[in-house]
C-alpha cells in the first residue's frame, strides 16, 4: 500500500489556504513575480506544512507545533509604530543605520534613509508592485531549494528590505533590519541584500515583539567576488512568539562571509541557512550561539553547499539549554565534484543545565571530490564537575562559577564577531540570560 | 587552639576505602609535610579538606579554627581560608586569567563581609604577585592554565594562593613535573607566603621539594593513616631508605 494517505488539511493549513487566496489580489507584483508566488503557493499546497517525516524537519515538526494561523499583519497604524519606536534597542550601543519592519511593514520615519554613496534601499513592497529589475532577476533564484517554509514566504511575501551595496563601495555603518511584532498576527518578510564585487558591508537583523505571533522571514543574498560581508541575527521573540526564518545566499570567488546566529527568544523557532559557496577561494565563518530556558525549541538547519574549489568554512554552533528547552542543530557540508581543496569543518556543541534539556544533533557531509579535507564533531552534556569544583575551590560560589563557565562557553562562539562593540552586546545579552536564570 | 584538627577520619570513594581513621593537627604559622607511597591516601587527604564532591566521609571529624569544615560548601571553605593548589590544574576555556583572579577574589571577599577591590588595587596587586613569580601580564590575560606548560600551571596555582591569602594552604604535589629552575621559582613563592599566621600542608612523594621548602612536621601516611611523625630529618631518612618499611608495617 503506497497511497497517499494524507489529504486532510490542519487548521492551520486551511487557514493558510484560505489567507492566500483572500490576499491574492492585493499581495504586490504582477508578471513573471505572481507567477512565483502561485508556483510557491501550490508546493505548499501540495505537501501541507513540514512534519517530522519530512528527514529535513524531523525535529521540528512545523505541522504539530503550529496549531493555527494568525491573521495576516495589517499595515501598523499609528499605535503599533508608537510600539514599535524603541525597538532594536538591544544594539543601542553599535551605532548603525537602523531601518525598520512593524508588523512586516517597513516605517519609513522610524528609519535612517540618509543618503550614503554606494548605497540603495528600497522596500520590498515597493520594488514587488513595480517590478523593480534587482527583485525580479534575484527574488526566489538565489539558491534554489525545495523548502515548504521558503515557499509559504514567497507565496505571501508582503514587505522588507532590498538592499543594493555597489561594487567596491564600503558600507561604514552596520545595516540594521528591526524586525518588531506589535500584534498577535502572522508576517511574511522577504529581504534581498545584494553586495557587488569588492564591497563591504555588515548586516544586523533583530527580531522582538510581545506577543503570540508567527514570523515567517526569508533573506536572500547575493555576496559578489571579493566582498566581505557580516551578518548577525538576534532572535529575542516573545516568549509565545513563533519564528521560522530562512537565509539564502550565494558567495562569489575570495569573498569574506562571516554569519553568526544568537537565539534567545521566541517559543518555536527554525533558523534555516542556505549557502553556496559558488566562487573559489572564500572564507566562511558561520556561527551561532542559543540560549533557552522553559520550554523553549530552537532549530538550526544549515546547508553549506560547495561547489568552487578551494573554500574555506568554519561552522561553530553552540547551545545552552535548560529547563525543558530542546535545542536542533542539522548542518550539511556539500562538497560537489569540482569543488577540490574544500576545506570544511564544523562543530556544534551543546550544554545541558538541566535533566530535562534536549540536545538533537545531526551532522553531515556529502562529499563528491577526492581531495577535501572536512569533519565534523558535535558533542552534548553537562557542566563539567571538575571545572566547577576548581572554581568553587577558589570561592567561588557553585550558581556563579556555573555563570562563568557558561560565558566562555558561549563566548568562545562570539569571539569570532569581528565587530568589538557587537561582541559586548551578544556577551552582555548572555550575562542577562544566566542572571534571569536565577 | 589548633589551626586544623582531624580526628580519626574515614574516607571511601566509589565504595574503596581510602583514609582509615586518619589523625592530624596543624598548630597556626607550621609548615607539615605528608609524605608517603603511591595509593596511601595523601590527595584524598587534600580533596576532602577542599571539599570535592565524590569522596564519601564515613567518619570522622575535620575542624577549622573549630568550625565543622565537612559541613561546608567548597567555596565557602575558601572563604575561611582554605586553599588547595591542585597537582592537576584544570584549564579554563574561555576565562581569561585575570578575570578568574579577580572573580575568585571578591566572592571571598563578599562572603566574609568586605568590599570589593577597585580595578586599579587588583590591578596593582596582580601585577606585583605575578611579577615575583616571573609571570608577564601577557599570560594573565590567557585563559586560565589553556596552553600553558607544566611549570607555568604550578606558578599559576602559587599566584592564585598569593592573591587569595589562605589560612592554611595545601599544596598536592606542587613539585610534580617541575624541572629545577621552576620548583624554585614556586618553593620561593610558597616560602614568601609563609608567616606565623598561616599554615601549610605540604604533599609531596619526594624528598627533594622539602630542600627548598623546610618542613617544622613531617608525617608519612601509609594505607590511609598515619604511621610515623617526626621532623624534617625524617624526609631524609625516607629518601635513603624509600616507603618499604611502611608499607610493610600498615599490611
Amino acid at each position: 500500500m503506497n497511497a497517499e494517505v494524507r489529504k486532510i488539511k490542519t487548521a492551520a493549513e486551511l487557514a493558510l489556504v484560505d489567507a492566500y487566496a483572500a490576499a491574492k489580489p492585493k499581495l504586490p507584483g504582477t508578471g513573471a513575480l505572481k507567477a512565483l508566488r502561485e508556483e510557491a503557493f501550490k508546493r505548499f499546497d501540495a505537501e501541507g506544512l513540514p512534519h517530522r517525516r519530512v528527514e529535513e524537519w524531523k525535529y521540528t515538526d512545523l505541522r504539530a507545533l503550529m496549531r493555527d494561523l494568525k491573521p495576516l499583519a495589517a499595515a501598523p497604524d499609528a499605535k503599533a509604530k508608537a510600539l514599535a519606536k524603541n525597538a532594536g534597542k538591544l544594539l543601542a550601543s553599535v551605532e548603525s543605520r537602523k531601518l525598520v519592519f512593524v508588523d512586516g511593514a517597513f516605517v519609513a520615519e522610524l528609519s535612517d534613509l540618509t543618503p550614503e554613496a554606494g548605497l540603495t534601499i528600497t522596500s520590498m513592497a515597493q520594488a514587488l508592485a513595480k517590478g523593480d529589475a534587482l527583485v525580479t532577476a534575484h527574488v526566489g533564484k538565489v539558491v534554489a531549494t525545495n523548502d515548504v517554509a521558503v515557499a509559504l514566504n514567497t507565496a505571501l511575501m508582503g514587505d522588507g528590505a532590498v538592499i543594493r551595496i555597489a561594487a567596491g563601495a564600503s558600507i561604514a555603518r552596520p545595516i540594521h533590519l528591526v524586525f518588531a511584532a506589535t500584534t498577535p498576527s502572522s508576517m511574511f518578510t522577504r529581504s534581498l541584500v545584494v553586495i557587488e564585487k569588492g564591497a563591504r558591508a555588515m548586516l544586523l537583523e533583530s527580531h522582538e515583539g510581545a506577543s503570540d505571533y508567527q514570523v515567517n522571514a526569508a533573506l536572500e543574498m547575493v555576496v559578489g567576488d571579493d566582498a566581505h560581508v557580516d551578518h548577525v541575527k538576534i532572535v529575542s521573540d516573545g516568549a509565545a512568539a513563533l519564528h521560522v526564518s530562512s537565509l539564502m545566499a550565494s558567495v562569489g570567488a575570495h569573498a569574506r562571509f562571516n554569519d553568526f546566529s544568537f537565539t534567545t527568544g521566541g517559543a518555536v523557532v527554525r533558523s534555516q541557512l542556505f549557502l553556496r559557496f559558488d566562487g573559489e577561494g572564500t572564507v566562511a565563518n558561520i556561527r551561532g550561539a542559543t540560549l533557552l530556558k522553559d520550554r523553549q525549541h530552537a532549530d538550526i538547519t544549515l546547508v553549506a553547499d560547495h561547489v568552487a574549489k578551494g573554500c574555506q568554512s568554519r561552522e561553530i554552533f553552540k547551545s545552552v539549554l535548560d529547563g525543558e528547552s530542546r535545542g536542533v542543530f542539522q548542518g550539511k557540508i556539500i562538497v560537489r565534484p569540482k569543488a577540490q581543496k574544500t576545506d570544511g569543518r564544523m562543530m556544534t556543541r551543546a550544554l545541558l543545565l538541566s535533566e530535562t534539556a534536549e540536545a538533537d544533533n545531526k551532522p553531515e557531509l556529502e562529499i563528491f571530490a577526492d581531495d577535501v579535507q572536512c569533519g565534523h564533531g558535535a558533542t552534548a552534556g553537562a557542566l563539567d564537575e571538575d571545572l566547577l569544583f576548581y572554581l568553587k575551590a577558589r570561592g567561588i560560589p557553585a550558581r556563579e562559577a556555573e555563570a562563568l563557565l557558561i560565558q566562555a562557553f558561549i563566548g568562545e562562539a562570539v569571539e569570532g564577531i569581528e565587530h568589538a562593540g557587537l561582541r559586548e552586546v551578544l556577551m552582555e545579552a548572555a550575562v542577562a540570560w544566566l542572571k534571569a536564570r536565577g | 587552639m589548633a589551626l586544623l584538627e582531624i580526628k580519626k577520619l574515614h574516607v571511601e570513594i566509589d565504595g574503596k576505602k581510602i583514609l582509615n581513621g586518619l589523625d592530624l593537627t596543624i598548630e597556626k604559622g607550621k609548615v607539615h609535610a605528608i609524605m608517603g607511597p603511591n595509593g596511601s591516601g595523601k590527595s584524598t587527604l587534600a580533596y576532602v579538606l577542599a571539599g570535592k564532591a565524590d569522596y564519601k566521609v564515613t567518619s570522622g571529624e575535620v575542624l577549622f579554627n573549630g568550625e565543622n569544615v565537612l559541613a561546608m560548601q567548597p567555596d565557602e571553605r575558601a572563604a575561611k581560608g582554605i586553599f588547595l593548589a591542585f597537582q592537576y590544574p584544570m584549564e579554563i576555556p574561555g576565562v581569561a586569567t585575570m578575570t578568574f583572579l579577580r572573580t575568585a577574589l571578591n566572592a571571598q571577599r563578599k562572603h566574609r563581609g568586605e568590599v570589593e577591590l577597585s580595578t586599579p588595587d587588583f590591578m596593582k596587586r596582580v601585577r606585583e604577585t605575578a611579577a615575583k613569580l616571573s609571570i608577564d601580564t601577557e599570560m594573565l590575560r590567557r585563559a586560565v592554565n589553556v596552553g600553558f606548560s607544566g611549570g607555568e600551571k604550578k606558578r599559576n596555582e602559587i599566584l592564585q594562593m598569593s592573591m587569595l591569602e589562605p589560612r592554611l594552604a595545601v599544596l598536592d604535589e606542587t613539585d610534580s613535573g617541575l624541572d629545577i629552575d621552576a620548583l624554585k621559582i614556586v618553593s620561593e613563592g610558597v616560602n614568601r607566603l609563609r608567616s606565623p599566621e598561616r599554615s601549610m600542608i605540604v604533599i609531596t612523594h619526594y624528598q627533594r621539594l622539602l630542600d627548598y621548602i623546610v618542613p617544622d612536621v613531617v608525617h608519612v601516611l601509609s594505607k590511609g593513616r598515619v604511621v610515623k611523625t617526626g621532623g624534617k630529618e625524617l624526609a631524609l631518612e625516607l629518601e635513603a631508605k624509600g616507603y618499604a618499611e611502611f608499607a610493610d608495617e600498615a599490611a
